[in-house]
C-alpha cells in the first residue's frame, strides 16, 4: 500500500502513447510494464495488446528521447503517435455509441419479450393492457436512444432526396410504434413493440460488427507506421545541431543526415559522399552514389556515411508532396464504389415501400377499415424490413477479417474486401513487393565458416544497414559472436577491432573487384579475407505465390520503377512479363489502361512510388515493410516475408462474396413465403418475431463458416 | 396481479442493474483490450507477490 503513496504524483504527468508493434506474447506485456516503470521518470505504464500500444505517464523532465530510450534497453522499438486527426476521433465515438445502443435495445428486447410471451400464451383484457403499456414505457425511450443512428442516416439521405437502407427501417420502426401505441391505448389485442426494438437490435449488431472491424484495423495500421524521416538535424548558424520537425524546415536550412536516417527533405548535398538508397521513391533497387553538389530526395534513405544537405524544397515542394498530390486525384474513383449492402437496398427499399403501400391500399379497397388495412401494412414494413441483410455482409467480413488477422493480413474495411473479390488482373511492383526489399547477403556459404564469429562480432557494432543484414543472417545461422576489443566506428569506411590481438575490418571494399554492387570486405591483419556480396532476394515463396496467382484465374505482371537489367531475372524466374522504368505517372496510366479494358485490378506494392497506383486499383496491398505512404493508401497489409497472403486474401474475398450471395438468397427466400403471409394479414408480433430472428440467426451461422475456410 | 405488481418492478429493476453495470464496464474501458485481457492471466504480478507473502 505505501508503494502507492510513495507514487502519488507531486508534479504534473504527461500522458502519450507509442506504437510499440512487437508486442507478441503476454511475457512483453509484464516485460514492458513492469520494466518501464523502473526509470523514476515513467509513473505508470499499460499495454494495449489489441492494438500494439503502449500508454505513459511520465513526468516533465522525461525527454521523447529518454522514452524511446527506455523501450530499446527493454529490446522494443517503440514510435511515439501523434494526436490522431479529429475525424478519427468522431469515428471511435460512433463505435462507442453503437455498442452503448446495443446494449440498451437488447435489454429492451429481452423485458419487452418477457411481457410479450405472458400475453401470446394467453393473458387478456387487464392483464394484456397492463403488459403492452410497460412494453411501451420499456420501448419508447429505447427506440428513441437507439434508433437514433438508423433516424440520423435516414434523414440525411432524404434531404439530399436519395434514399438508402436506413429509411424502410426508420419509417417501418416509427409507424410499427405509432400504431401499437393506438392499439395499447384502445385496448387492441397485437402491439409491435418487442418486432421494433428487436429490429434496432438485429440491425445494430450489424452496425457495431462493421466499426468494430474498421477501428480494429485503424489501430493495427496506426500502429504500423513509423513515422519516420519526419524531421532532421539541423545545423545552426554556431555549429550546434538540434532537431527540427519536417514542417519546420526552411530551404537553405543544413540538415545533418547521419547513415541509416532517411531524408526529410529535398536537398544538395554540401559536405561528404555517400550513397542513397532510392527504392522507396523510385523503385531503384541499387543504391545511388551521391557527392558534393547532387540532387537528394525527401523519403530516401542514406545508407553509407554522413553528410551535410543544404535544404532546397521542403513540405509541399518536394518530390513526396507531388506523389501525395497524384495520389488525392486517383483514389477519387475508389470513392465512388458502392458497397454491396447498399446496392441492394437500391433495389430494396422502393421495393419495401411499394409491397406496403399496395398492402395498405388492396385491403382498404376490398373494403378494410384504414385501421386494419394500417396493420397489415405494418406488418409487412417490419417482416421484409432488412433484418438478415444488415447482418449478412458485416457478419461473414469480420468473420473472415478475423481469420485473416491470423494469417497476418491487415483489412482496412469491408469494402475492400468485397472489391478484392472482383479482381481479375494483378500488377505487382518489384522491388519491396516480389522481393523482400532489404539487402541479404548472397554469398555467405562462399565464405568460410571460421570468419562467421569475426564477422558477426563486428556487424553488431554497427547500426549500418548492411552490418544489419549481415547481423540479421548470421544470428539466423546460429552463430556466436567471437570476443572483439577496442572496436570502433568510421562513418563511410567501416568497423575495426582487436581479435585475438590482431586488427580486423569490416567495411568498404578497397579492391577493384567490388565494382558498383552491394558488398562489405572483411579483413584480417591488413589483409582481405573475405568479399560479402549483398542483394535483394525474391520472397521465398514468391514462385509458388505465382502459380497460385495464376490458378486462381488472375493474370499478373511487374511494373516497376527499377531498370531493366535489374528487373529481368525476376521476371524470368517468375515467368511474367513486366514493364520496367516506370514513374509513378506511368504506373498510374497503366492500371488506368488495365481498367480502361474492362479489368479489375488489384495493385500490389510498397514504395512512396507505388502511392498513385495504390490509390488508383480497384483494390490494393501492401507488405508490412512498405513506406508509411503505400500502407496508407492501401486497402490491406500482409506481414511477413512470405507472399502467400496476397492469395489467401483473394480467395477469402472470393468465399466471401459466396457467403454473402448465400445470405441475400437466404434473406429473399425468407420473403417469398413471409410476405404472403403479411399480405393475407396473418402476420401476428408472435410470427414476426420467430421470423426476424429465426432468419437473423441462420445468417450468422452461415457467415461463421468462413472462420475455417483458410485451412 | 398482487404477486405481478411486485415481481415485474424487481425484474425490470435487475435487468436495469445488468445494463447499468454493462455501461459502466464499457465506460471504464475494459472491451478496449479484449486479446490483452485474455493474456494478462499468465502474467506474474511481481509488484503485488511481496505483500501478499509478508
Amino acid at each position: 500500500m505505501n508503494v502507492m503513496t510513495r507514487l502519488a504524483p507531486e508534479q504534473a504527468l504527461i500522458e502519450r502513447d507509442f506504437a510499440v508493434p512487437d508486442i507478441r506474447c503476454a511475457g512483453c506485456i509484464s516485460k514492458l510494464e513492469q520494466g518501464l516503470v523502473r526509470d523514476a521518470r515513467i509513473r505508470s505504464a499499460r499495454v494495449n495488446f489489441t492494438e500494439k500500444r503502449v500508454h505513459l505517464a511520465h513526468t516533465a523532465d522525461a525527454e521523447m528521447p529518454d522514452l524511446l530510450g527506455a523501450f530499446t534497453s527493454l529490446g522494443f522499438e517503440a514510435h511515439p503517435i501523434g494526436e490522431g486527426p479529429k475525424d478519427v476521433d468522431g469515428e471511435a465515438a460512433t463505435s462507442k455509441e453503437l455498442v452503448r445502443a446495443v446494449a440498451v435495445s437488447g435489454f429492451a428486447m429481452m423485458n419487452i419479450m418477457l411481457l410479450s410471451v405472458s400475453v401470446w400464451s394467453g393473458a387478456t383484457g387487464v392483464t394484456r393492457d397492463l403488459f403492452h403499456w410497460l412494453s411501451a414505457l420499456i420501448a419508447l425511450p429505447t427506440i428513441a436512444y437507439a434508433g437514433r443512428p438508423f433516424f440520423r442516416s435516414a434523414w440525411r439521405a432524404l434531404k439530399h432526396g436519395h434514399t438508402n437502407m436506413d429509411v424502410p427501417i426508420s419509417i417501418g420502426v416509427t409507424l410499427a410504434t405509432a400504431l401499437s401505441l393506438y392499439e395499447t391505448a384502445t385496448h387492441g389485442a397485437h402491439a409491435y413493440f418487442d418486432s421494433a426494438v428487436m429490429l434496432l437490435f438485429f440491425l445494430l449488431c450489424g452496425r457495431w460488427l462493421d466499426s468494430v472491424m474498421r477501428d480494429r484495423a485503424r489501430g493495427g495500421v496506426t500502429a504500423l507506421l513509423r513515422n519516420m524521416g519526419t524531421g532532421a538535424m539541423v545545423v545552426g548558424a554556431d555549429g550546434s545541431t538540434h532537431w527540427t520537425d519536417a514542417t519546420a524546415l526552411q530551404p537553405g536550412m543544413v540538415m545533418l543526415v547521419a547513415a541509416g536516417e532517411r531524408l526529410a527533405a529535398d536537398g544538395v548535398i554540401v559536405q561528404g559522399s555517400t550513397r542513397i538508397d532510392l527504392s522507396l521513391l523510385t523503385g531503384e533497387s541499387a543504391p545511388q552514389d551521391a557527392a558534393l553538389d547532387d540532387l537528394v530526395h525527401a523519403g530516401t534513405l542514406n545508407i553509407e556515411a554522413p553528410v551535410r544537405v543544404r535544404v532546397t524544397a521542403a513540405g509541399t515542394d518536394t518530390a513526396i508532396a507531388d506523389i501525395a498530390r497524384l495520389m488525392g486525384e486517383a483514389s477519387q474513383g475508389k470513392s465512388r464504389y458502392v458497397r454491396i449492402a447498399d446496392r441492394a437496398a437500391r433495389l430494396y427499399a422502393p421495393a419495401v415501400h411499394g409491397l406496403a403501400i399496395t398492402a395498405f391500399a388492396g385491403w382498404m379497397v376490398a373494403g378494410a377499415g384504414w385501421h386494419e388495412a394500417l396493420l397489415i401494412a405494418v406488418a409487412v414494413l417490419i417482416i421484409t424490413c432488412p433484418c438478415a441483410l444488415g447482418l449478412a455482409v458485416p457478419a461473414a467480413q469480420i468473420v473472415a477479417a478475423g481469420a485473416l488477422m491470423k494469417r497476418g493480413v491487415l483489412i482496412k474495411d469491408g469494402s475492400a474486401l468485397e472489391r478484392m473479390a472482383e479482381i481479375d488482373r494483378a500488377l505487382i511492383d518489384k522491388t519491396g513487393t516480389l522481393t523482400l526489399g532489404r539487402p541479404v547477403a548472397s554469398n555467405l556459404g562462399e565464405i568460410a565458416p571460421e570468419h562467421y564469429p569475426v564477422l558477426l562480432a563486428l556487424a553488431q557494432m554497427s547500426r549500418h544497414p548492411l552490418s544489419a543484414a549481415l547481423t540479421r543472417d548470421l544470428v539466423a545461422e546460429g552463430v556466436r559472436a567471437a570476443q572483439i576489443d577496442e572496436a570502433r566506428e568510421t562513418p563511410g569506411f567501416g568497423v575495426a577491432a582487436l581479435w585475438q590481438g590482431k586488427p580486423v575490418t569490416l567495411g568498404r571494399p578497397q579492391g577493384p573487384e567490388a565494382g558498383s554492387e552491394l558488398a562489405s570486405e572483411l579483413s584480417l591483419d591488413g589483409a582481405p579475407v573475405a568479399l560479402i556480396r549483398f542483394a535483394d532476394a525474391l520472397r521465398p515463396d514468391a514462385v509458388q505465390a505465382i502459380a497460385a496467382l495464376k490458378a486462381q484465374g488472375v493474370d499478373a505482371m511487374i511494373l516497376s520503377g527499377d531498370r531493366t537489367a535489374a528487373v529481368a531475372p525476376v521476371a524470368r524466374t517468375l515467368g511474367l512479363t513486366a514493364m520496367t522504368g516506370l514513374s509513378p505517372q506511368d504506373k498510374l496510366a497503366a492500371i488506368a489502361r488495365s481498367s480502361g479494358a474492362g479489368h479489375k485490378v488489384l495493385m500490389i506494392g510498397d514504395g512512396l512510388n507505388d502511392g498513385p497506383a495504390l490509390a488508383a486499383g480497384h483494390a490494393s496491398m501492401a507488405p508490412g515493410s512498405a513506406s508509411d505512404v503505400g500502407k496508407n493508401a492501401s486497402d490491406c497489409i500482409f506481414m511477413g516475408d512470405r507472399l502467400m497472403p496476397v492469395v489467401d486474401t483473394i480467395r477469402m474475398a472470393r468465399r466471401i462474396q459466396a457467403i454473402v450471395r448465400q445470405n441475400f438468397a437466404l434473406a429473399i427466400g425468407y420473403n417469398v413465403i413471409a410476405v404472403p403471409l403479411a399480405f393475407a394479414g396473418l402476420v401476428t408480433p408472435l410470427v414476426a418475431a420467430i421470423a426476424m430472428s429465426g432468419s437473423s440467426l441462420i445468417v450468422v451461422g452461415n457467415a461463421l463458416r468462413l472462420k475455417g475456410a483458410l485451412k | 396481479m398482487n404477486g405481478l405488481l411486485l415481481l415485474i418492478p424487481i425484474a425490470l429493476s435487475l435487468g436495469l442493474l445488468g445494463l447499468v453495470a454493462f455501461f459502466w464496464s464499457v465506460q471504464g474501458g475494459q472491451y478496449d483490450d479484449m486479446d490483452g485481457a485474455a493474456l494478462r492471466i499468465l502474467v506474474d504480478d511481481e509488484a503485488e507477490r511481496p505483500q501478499v507473502q509478508p
